[in-house]
């Protein structure tokens, strides 16, 4: 209290009216903000805990709670606002490092909103996807650079390794240990079930799941924790974590509370040991060192699977991803700036990196410019929300895209954004077994499930608009975009027109 | 037969199925009138503080309660289990019998347990229909 | 087949209470088309007979105290005959009744119950309203002589006893009880538990005479061995029961205390089974053979019987003592037998106390409460070793958590 005292962001109401006292808000609060009061018969609760996560509010029988915004407000300005003060009340408080989760929430542009998909009309006519076969498959890694054939004249099959995916979403890396076991599960079912593929994130991979193999990306980061032969060999495809969108330029760090039993041997360090990824990999400094590093993973995994290099989206991506495409890796992963994570420091998240859809287009101009772009497949992340925003990440050049936050909303996650305190009410940011227990796997798979074949249906309508039928037909196609309310800067940069032209 | 079935691994013991399965009974039309009540249901959790889980009757294919019962209060219609509440003096011979603990009397001494939401308007078990994690499932299996 | 295979079994019931329903529905679990005939002397269906004290209570009526539907013995197909059985012949497979003639069976069940032991007390011939407390009939008799003056004297403060005063003493001027033991239900409480029911019998008006027993009457006087003399308008005698084995032995069975029988509930005559109060079979815990006159175990001895009467052959060996009775909204359960290592648990005026032998829970009783105490009895009737769970957890309370969760999935989650 007193000086330190920092009025709680939320306030919890409650509907006498409607409760009854149930308890069950109390049992299903981790940070315990729900009381009974034996002697008055009422349930209390204590704000200064709330972190909004809307478990209790989805849970409560008689719909007697809703978390409502405080409107106890700071006197304010347009330079000073509630949570640049607040932050700096935190800081005075605790002397440190200010830690969040998931991506930027800063008002910067978001660029998906700002483009507009063209449809057909009269000439080129639509497509109904109801009606008429629509294909959302796609293959990524290297392209073969011609036609070969035998001396019969028969086609050779001359195809480096490559991935097929149903639709062009994968699930990105988020780490066991980072998310429960029971998110993983799910993630890994639910990837097998849509013939897609989900990421490992720098974990390792747990016994439980190797035989989702087929359609998991096996991660090796600068901890290279969990990492060794049979998981290398576990996966279809092996990701190099450079650097990620939330928080380009430095490592992770797992605390040991999080390093419990399964994780601490998926993992491969000991149990309550903080588990630090250092910023760079120490034996990276070159691109030379990068290709190095690539082969070394090929020839562990007798060149039978495409290794992918994922870095974050920063400022000079395309120069970095035009040496990426010439250091061996069949698949160059970017991370935009509003891409999640489970805790990086507050300053890091919300000013380091650029926007996915600047960064996808810079690459892919770059690649083709410099005639690489068949190399590799670019797959984009960061925040990708939706069929559309898929859709317009296509056009731009994308060969698939990552999405990690709306699996985790499908899992449960109301965005609370506070997975960095362990205690994820959804049972997905944690490793306490009593909350790891509230993700059922059969309803996040069945959920995840859902919102990807909804995804796919509204890519398949989107295309159909479009006249075109085929996910290979709209890659790179930024005919079909046009800018709303951007500049010519920002329009060239997409090369893209403007509404309109 | 369809049978209720509890999977402890997802159970949260949040109780949601007393209330609901106590609501399902009450006869109310709105939640909100269990207010100030003590609930009747009949399924109650166990557990510690790692393991929770939903206990209600299991039907018996025996039913060691329906052959003790002294008032020949309850019976085996088809596959259900059933208690007739007229019948019942709430001796509790039948809660001295059951393996489960699967019974327990209602606010009036009389006994009741699960009757799979057949005779209210539930459809499916409240329970079931109710559990936020799909710990309590209403399956056929295995006959 | 041959046509003595096909032919049409002969089944006879005598008596028609809960061991006589209990072989009904064995017979008929087995065999559809047999013909059963069940020899009832008192002439009334199948009714519960610990019910008349809740009747006396007000708490239900006849035709709720019935035990099956009223429908049950034509869909059982079942023909009662409501006659007394004099005789029967084992030899020629007869049996003789008073005004119904002769009854031939292939499979007979005597399942006769007992009757209310009536002591030759001097002078009980001069005490003219006097009751026993077994049949609807005498609590319809003994309802009839109530007013709300009337002084009640019980002798023997055993389970019918006391449930008859609990029974009438909403109707009465006063009870008094007595019994030559000296404490209350003694056979199935002991000392401590014993004086728990008392206090809440005489908090509800129940007044008790114990270690002391009747010397003789005269008329409506009792005068008790250690002197004292009390005054009464109704006397009612619940000293005891006796098993009703006169027709067993004249068909020639082994009784003792009762009929004699095997876990097959067979007699030692051929085609002759007993089940019910009247027959003496093994007790599990104990190995010997016990009567267990409690009505659970003349279902199962009943069921057994005509399962096996229909040619089946299944074994009841599982035959413990358990009683739940309550007295004033006040409940006891017990099971099994008292031997062994005690552990008590005294909180909020119940009581338990679980009696432990060589690893496995060998009988308890509790009072006051009412939870699940179904899964301590399964751990006497199974012979669960207590070993196998988590008994610290377990005897605090009676909870399916100590039970390891591969069990746990097999008894709720439908994993075979």
């Amino acid at each position: 209290m007193g000086v330190e005292f920092i009025f709680p962001e939320f306030e919890v109401v409650r509907n006498e009216n409607r409760c009854i006292a149930c308890r069950v808000c109390e049992r299903q609060c981790a940070n315990e903000v729900h009381t009974f009061s034996a002697e008055k018969d009422i349930m209390l609760s204590d704000e200064t805990k709330c972190v909004n996560c809307q478990r209790c509010v989805s849970l409560c029988p008689t719909r007697a709670l809703k978390i409502v915004k405080s409107d106890c407000t700071l006197r304010e300005n347009a330079n000073w606002q509630n949570d640049t003060i607040k932050e700096i009340y935190k800081q005075a408080n605790s002397g440190g490092v200010l830690l969040s989760s998931m991506g930027n929430p800063k008002p910067f542009p978001v660029y998906w909103d700002r483009i507009l998909i063209n449809a057909s009309q009269v000439t080129n006519p639509p497509i109904d996807p109801l009606r008429e076969p629509m294909e959302t498959r796609v293959f990524l890694g290297k392209k073969p650079a011609g036609i070969e054939r035998d001396e019969n004249g028969q086609l050779k099959n001359n195809l480096p390794v490559h991935l097929e995916l149903s639709m062009p979403i994968m699930f990105s890396a988020m780490s066991y240990g980072s998310i429960s076991y029971n998110a993983h599960a799910a993630l890994a079912r639910a990837a097998t079930e849509l013939g897609i593929l989900y990421n490992t994130g720098e974990g390792g991979l747990h016994e439980d799941f190797y035989c989702y193999g087929e359609n998991t990306i096996v991660q090796v980061a600068s901890g290279r924790f969990g990492v060794h032969e049979d998981y290398l060999k576990a996966g279809a495809a092996i990701e190099i974590k450079m650097g990620q969108g939330a928080k380009p330029g430095i490592g992770g760090h797992l605390p040991g509370e999080k390093i419990v039993d399964d994780v601490s041997r998926t993992r491969m360090i000991p149990e309550g040991s903080d588990a630090i990824s250092p910023a760079p990999h120490h034996d990276i400094y070159s691109i030379e060192d990068l290709r190095q590093l690539v082969f070394s993973l090929k020839e562990a995994t007798q060149y039978s699977k495409p290794v992918i290099v994922k870095v974050a989206a920063v400022h000079n991506i395309a120069a970095i991803a035009s040496g990426i495409a010439r250091s061996g890796a069949d698949i160059i992963a970017i991370d935009g700036f509003r891409g999640g994570t489970g805790a990086a420091p507050t300053r890091i998240r919300d000013n380091v990196g650029i926007p996915i859809e600047l960064a996808l287009a810079s690459v892919d101009r770059r690649l083709r410019d410099e005639g690489i772009r068949n190399n590799v497949s670019l797959v984009v992340g960061g925040s990708v929300r939706s069929a559309s925003d898929v859709v317009k990440a296509i056009a731009l050049g994308a060969d698939a895209c990552y999405i990690a936050t709306a699996a985790l909303l499908a899992l449960g996650c109301h965005l609370c954004r506070t997975c960095q305190s362990g205690r994820c009410n959804w049972g997905i940011a944690t490793q306490k077994p009593e909350l790891v227990k509230r993700l059922n796997p059969d309803i996040g798979c069945e959920r995840l499930v859902n919102l990807m074949n909804a995804w796919r249906h509204e890519i398949k309508e989107l295309m159909g608009g479009m006249g075109i039928n085929s996910i290979e037909a709209l890659k790179g196609n930024r005919l079909m975009l046009r800018g709303v309310g951007l500049n010519q800067k920002e329009l060239e940069i997409l090369g893209i027109s403007h509404a309109g032209e | 037969m369809k049978r209720i079935f509890v999977n402890e691994d997802w159970c949260l013991g949040c109780h949601l199925c007393e209330y609901n399965c106590a609501f399902a009974n009450s006869g109310l039309t709105d939640m909100t009138d269990l207010k100030g009540k003590r609930i009747y249901p009949r399924i109650h959790i166990e557990g510690n503080d790692r393991i929770s889980f939903a206990v209600s009757c299991r039907h018996c294919t025996d039913p060691i309660c329906v052959k003790s019962c002294i008032a020949g209060a309850i019976s085996k219609d088809g596959e259900v289990v059933k208690i007739d509440k007229e019948k019942c003096v709430g001796c509790l011979t039948c809660v001295l019998v059951c393996p489960y603990g699967a019974l327990a009397p209602n606010e009036n001494g009389v006994m009741q347990k699960c009757e799979l939401c057949l005779e209210n308007s539930c459809g499916e078990p409240a329970c079931v229909s109710g559990c936020p994690n799909r710990a309590i499932v209403y399956e056929q299996r295995g006959e | 087949m041959n046509s003595e295979v096909n032919k049409v079994k002969h089944y006879v019931i005598i008596g028609n209470c809960v061991a006589a329903v209990g072989c009904i529905e064995g017979i008929r679990s087995k065999d559809s088309e047999g013909e059963i005939t069940v020899i009832s002397a008192e002439k009334r269906p199948a009714y519960c007979r610990p019910l008349i004290s809740y009747y006396l209570e007000g708490m239900t009526d006849i035709e709720k105290m019935s035990y099956r539907p009223a429908d049950f013995y034509d869909r059982m197909k079942c023909r009662v005959v409501y006659d007394t059985a004099t005789d029967i012949d084992s030899k020629h497979k007869k049996i003789h009744t008073e005004n119904s003639g002769e009854f031939a069976y292939d499979s007979l069940c005597i399942a006769t119950g007992s009757s209310a032991f009536v002591p030759p007390f001097e002078g009980l011939e001069t005490v003219k309203k006097k009751f026993c407390f077994m049949t609807l009939d005498d609590a319809l008799a003994l309802e009839n002589a109530l007013t709300d003056k009337t002084r009640v004297f019980i002798v023997g403060a055993g389970l019918i006893g006391l449930k008859c005063a609990e029974g009438i003493a909403q109707r009465v001027g006063k009870i008094t009880v007595c019994d030559m033991a000296d404490r209350v239900l003694s056979s199935i409480l002991d000392e401590s538990c014993a004086s728990v029911m008392q206090k809440q019998l005489e908090e509800n008006g129940i007044d008790f005479m114990l270690g002391d027993s009747v010397e003789r009457f005269d008329k409506n006087k009792a005068f008790m061995k250690n002197g004292d003399e009390i005054e009464f308008d109704i006397l009612v005698l619940a000293v005891g029961v006796r098993a009703r084995t006169a027709l067993a032995c004249k068909a020639g069975c082994r009784t003792d205390r009762g009929i004699i029988i095997d876990k097959y509930m067979k007699t030692d005559i051929p085609d002759i089974f007993a089940a019910g109060d009247c027959a003496q079979g093994d007790d599990m815990l104990s190995g010997e053979k016990r009567i267990i006159a409690i009505m659970p175990n003349a279902y199962f001895q009943g069921f057994t019987a005509g399962e096996n009467m229909a040619g089946a052959y299944e074994a009841f060996d599982k035959a413990i003592a358990m009683n739940s009775i309550g007295f004033f909204g006040l409940n006891v359960m017990t099971a099994g037998k008292y031997d062994g290592e005690k552990y008590v648990q005294l909180d909020n005026g119940s009581v338990k106390q679980l009696y432990i032998k060589d690893g496995y829970l060998n009988g308890f009783i509790i009072i006051g409460g009412k939870e699940r105490a179904g899964i301590y009895t399964n751990f006497i009737r199974e012979r669960i070793p207590l070993d196998t769970v988590d008994f610290e957890t377990l005897k605090r309370v009676a909870s399916n958590i100590a039970f390891s969760n591969e069990t746990r999935r097999k008894k709720f989650g439908g994993v075979v």
